[in-house]
């Protein structure tokens, strides 16, 4: 019932904020961020409350279950469970709503109310994607988000916002209808050999399907999966929305909407088509290396300090996709603490450069420069997300990064060495930006404020829980392993049997 | 005639009375307002009439006329659509230099002629209806006769649906003579004796799929949508996209899987490759238009590929698909059109897709209402037409048609484009170019605001909560 009861907290509260925005500005702000609170302090008591390491390991690892029936004519229940991922996914989604109306506070003068109806209507998208346990169900909060998103772009962006949110929401409303054509294909095929038409997830797990139709099926949620990630050659949408969106969209873009992709593939795609995903397993792991190299390289050559950290997402984004095909204990949770560590990396790195731009109005870093001496506090901020985000050790982006590689190394030794490389660039990306914004002579005069109050309270909240990840990940893992255990047996020789080869 | 037919046959007697009714109230020099009030309650009564029958169904008045679960539903779509396009031409006419009275007389008929489709199963009673509904539309499309656009309108949509008229008699003649029956059960059983068409049945059902491929406006048919789209009076407009669409598509539907065309593989094949067409070319089409209704009369194209890719499996789930869609695009249309006639001026309908410019800060309700009616008809969750599609998917899917499924997925990400080409101008700028809200009528301002907002609640009601409407359309059989 509490999933239920989130969920219509978030779509209330965005209703609610909608119709106070018509007469007051500051109100819908406080309500948003009231909302978002009350979601966080639920989640986080569930989660300490089922925290494996204070309690016995249960053999059901779903936490909490709740359904409804919906369209029974079709089979089609409103059904939401949860277990330690979808757990830990929901947190960070409360965690960057916050931030995200924290970081927009003063940013949005104009239509307030609308402004957080749209907020809090993606995060209730967002978590709905993240509860759904019924396919039409996970479908239909998939594009619930996009539209909110595409306005959040479109209005409230900077100059190329209608471009880049005509490409965001056509490349994701494409994508997501292959996915629902898949889904409809499980449904038939398992209707056809069991006689129950269900979208229910846990009834579609053990479905028989013919190999050939299987790779087809899967690959129609893998191309839905693969964009939002996303993964090279389908990722041109996301320098353009990022870099367009405002600093809260950008902020739930990177943090969020990206690890709805990884999500997707964790909970549908292996689970689902353990086979089909064997095979297309190296293919998968090679494009993640792609990704990792290609948007290295591209971030280096950007000027645009926002699109530089769009590029960087696709990069880190890499390293998930190759974790995930690499199927085993180590990389999977590797992956994990990856989706967490890069949605505060690089939502801190937005958050940054939205400053910046409020500040200096520009994104070009070759107008900034020298900017330590006047923000000394935003300078070693700075300092510390860009070391997050080439993986300094004791901060989280390492853990993760390090988890993948040693469970990629086990799945494939070339493609992880090649891997690694990726990270060398990343250091060269992240060190650029700090010396093109922070250091080297001052290229102006005018006085840049430093951190607010408000600004050092969204930064310490980030920059504690990258170093509490970085030195202490073990809860994230704690959490996940049910489930990370639950997909190795999909694979249950694979990682052994690859190691003996290897 | 016994008593029960005439209780059959009520909401059709009733809506052919209202029209006289209409005319004697206009005799006695009653005003607009009178005249549009006592109309909107005989719709009332004619819609109202449809419950009262329920009991009495399956009914049947040999040869001519049918009345099933189908064609009450049919019938209710059609009238309702008919009733909402009523209350929207009040503050649309009554600025307007023609007198408005007659305008009630010929509405009444043309819903009468599209009612008499959706109870039809005979080539006669198909003719009649047909031509009760396209002659009405002609005096319709040119009502506001000063106008260049209308008269244009007017005297396209004559000459081509007089011809197409004529092509469809041809065909009937020559599948009578080839049955030697107008009853389509009849033709159903002559035909089931063989195993392939002859030539000349399939030359009479290719002219009849002529005829009704105009009145559909399905490529390659539809080179007068836009201009008449474009020509006619708003809400005549939106009759023509809802009302007429949908007794004509009911009559086709119903002699279709009568005659169980779905065995010849030719016709098969004929009906996916103008479902393909339709699609692809109404969504293309739609892409580079300047001009918001000329933008939906290229999506009704579209949209009416969509129901065809529902109509082609013919199973159970079909007919489900095809009520669920048909209900969701009429509503979806008279929202969007019901739009439109409320922004119209006394000089211009709001169609210069300009004239939308930030509407969403200046009258935020109504553009939410139309972004929600583009949404749906778009597509998209939390609305109608999401799972009206998702039906259409199901259907096709079910059936083993992917092509066509996937085909209708690709054409509406490319459809995507210009609904949200509308929403994205709404929300564009911070001037708009549209008057201020009207003060002239403000009681029909408001009647016409509220019915725009209470379909709007239906299309994200049936969105979200569809399993009503599912339940009610679960038994309909057509056999």
């Amino acid at each position: 019932m509490i999933l239920a009861w989130i969920i219509g907290l978030l779509m209330g509260g965005g209703l609610l904020v909608l119709l106070l925005g018509q007469w007051n500005k500051t109100l819908p702000r406080w309500i948003t961020l009231y909302v978002l609170f009350a979601g966080f302090i639920a989640l986080v008591s569930l989660w300490i409350e089922h925290y494996p390491g204070f309690n016995l390991p249960t053999s059901n690892n779903w936490i909490v279950e709740y359904r409804q029936e919906w369209i029974p004519a079709l089979g089609i229940s409103f059904h939401l469970a949860i277990d330690g991922l979808s757990l830990l996914l929901l947190v960070l989604t409360f965690f960057l709503g916050i931030l995200a109306v924290l970081c927009s506070w003063n940013d949005v003068k104009e239509r307030v109310g609308f402004y957080h109806f749209n907020l809090l209507w993606i995060l209730a998208g967002i978590s709905g994607v993240f509860m759904a346990a019924d396919m039409f169900l996970f479908y239909f909060f998939w594009e619930v988000m996009l539209i909110p998103m595409y306005f959040l772009i479109g209005i409230w962006g900077s100059e190329n916002r209608v471009y880049a949110a005509y490409k965001f929401f056509i490349f994701t409303q494409a994508s997501g209808l292959l996915m629902l054509l898949a889904i409809l294909g499980l449904y038939f095929i398992h209707g056809r050999n069991t006689g129950i038409y269900t979208f229910n997830y846990f009834e579609l797990l053990g479905t028989v399907i013919p190999p050939d139709i299987a790779f087809w099926l899967m690959l129609g949620f893998m191309i839905a999966f693969v964009v939002k990630l996303p993964i090279v050659p389908f990722h041109t949408w996301l320098p353009d929305a990022h870099s367009e969106a405002p600093t809260a969209g950008s902020l739930i873009l990177a943090g969020l909407l990206l690890k709805t992709g990884a999500y997707g593939i964790l909970r549908f795609v292996l689970p689902l088509f353990p086979g089909a995903a064997r095979e297309l397993a190296p293919w998968a792991m090679l494009l993640g290396v792609i990704g990792i190299i290609y948007g290295a390289i591209l971030a280096y050559s950007q000027t645009d300090l926002k699109r530089l950290v769009a590029y960087t997402s696709v990069s880190h984004m890499g390293f998930v996709m190759l974790g995930i095909f690499a199927f085993n204990e180590l990389a999977l949770q590797g992956v994990v603490v990856q989706l967490v560590t890069h949605a505060i990396s690089t939502g801190g790195l937005f958050i940054m450069a939205g400053m910046l731009k409020e500040r200096l109005h520009t994104r070009d870093i070759n107008q900034m420069g020298g900017l330590w001496s006047q923000m000394p506090q935003m300078g070693a901020v700075a300092m510390l997300l860009a070391m997050a985000s080439l993986g300094l050790p004791g901060l989280g982006n390492f853990i993760a990064e390090f988890l993948i590689l040693l469970g990629a190394f086990k799945a494939n030794v070339w493609l992880s060495i090649i891997a690694t490389i990726g990270l060398i660039f990343s250091a060269i990306y992240a060190l650029r930006i700090v010396q093109k914004v922070f250091l080297g002579p001052s290229e102006r005069s005018d006085y840049v404020p430093d951190f607010s109050w408000r600004e050092i309270a969204i930064m310490a909240v980030l920059t504690l829980s990258i170093v509490w990840m970085g030195l202490y990940p073990q809860p994230l893992m704690s959490t996940a392993k049910p489930t990370i255990n639950e997909l190795e047996k999909f694979f249950p020789t694979e990682n052994r049997s690859m190691q003996k080869v290897k | 005639m016994s008593d029960y037919d005439f209780v059959a046959l009520m909401p059709l007697l009733l809506l052919a009375g209202s029209s006289v009714l209409i005319m004697l109230l206009i005799s006695i020099k009653l005003s607009h307002r009178t005249i549009q009030l006592s109309s909107l309650l005989l719709f009332i009564v004619a819609f109202s009439a449809l419950f009262f029958i329920q009991k009495l169904l399956p009914y049947s008045i040999e040869p001519l006329l049918i009345i099933d679960g189908f064609s009450v539903f049919i019938m209710g779509l059609i009238i309702f659509s008919s009733l909402v396009v009523n209350i929207f031409s009040y503050i649309y006419f009554e600025e307007k230099e023609e007198s408005p009275k007659e305008y009630y007389v010929l509405l009444f008929l043309c819903t009468l002629g599209a009612c008499v489709l959706a109870v039809s199963k005979h080539f006669i009673s198909l003719f009649l209806g047909l031509e009760i509904l396209t002659v009405g539309l002609y005096a319709l499309i040119a009502y506001l006769r000063a106008r260049h656009h209308n008269i244009e309108a007017g005297i396209k949509y004559l000459v081509l649906a007089a011809f197409s008229s004529a092509f469809l008699l041809f065909g009937m003649a020559l599948i009578y003579l080839e049955s030697g029956s107008m009853e389509f059960s009849a033709i159903a059983r002559k035909l089931h004796l063989i195993q392939s068409l002859s030539p000349l049945f399939l030359t009479g059902l290719g002219m009849m799929l002529v005829g009704i491929g105009f009145k559909l406006a399905i490529v390659p048919f539809h080179m007068w949508t836009a201009d008449v789209y474009q020509g006619a009076p708003t809400p005549v407009t939106a009759f023509i996209a809802t009302a007429s669409k949908g007794g004509v598509l009911a009559v086709l539907f119903r002699f279709f899987v009568l005659i169980d065309g779905y065995r010849f593989k030719v016709v098969m094949l004929i009906l996916i490759g103008i479902a393909i067409a339709s699609m692809v070319i109404g969504n293309l089409l739609a892409l580079q238009q300047k001009n918001v209704k000329r933008i939906l009369a290229y999506s009704s194209i579209a949209h009416l590929g969509y129901l065809l890719v529902a109509f082609i499996p013919g199973s159970i789930l079909s007919i489900q698909a095809f009520c669920f869609y048909l209900m969701a695009y009429l509503m979806t249309t008279l929202t969007a059109f019901g739009v439109i006639t409320i922004l119209s001026n006394k000089e211009n309908d709001a169609e210069d897709i300009e004239s939308y410019k930030a509407l969403f800060w200046q009258h935020p309700v109504l553009a939410c209402i139309f972004s929600a009616a583009l949404l749906s008809l778009a597509g998209l969750p939390l609305t109608v037409g999401f799972i009206g599609k998702f039906y259409i998917l199901a259907a096709g899917f079910q059936a083993g048609f992917l092509v066509t499924v996937l085909i209708l997925v690709i054409s509406s990400v490319i459809g995507l484009y210009y609904y949200l080409r509308i929403i994205t101008t709404m929300f564009a700028g911070r001037q708009g170019l549209l008057p201020e809200e009207k003060k002239a009528h403000p009681v029909f301002y408001m009647i016409s605001v509220l019915v725009l907002s209470v379909l709007t609640l239906l299309i994200l009601w049936f969105g979200v909560y569809p399993s009503g409407l599912m339940h009610l359309i679960k038994d309909f059989q057509i056999k």
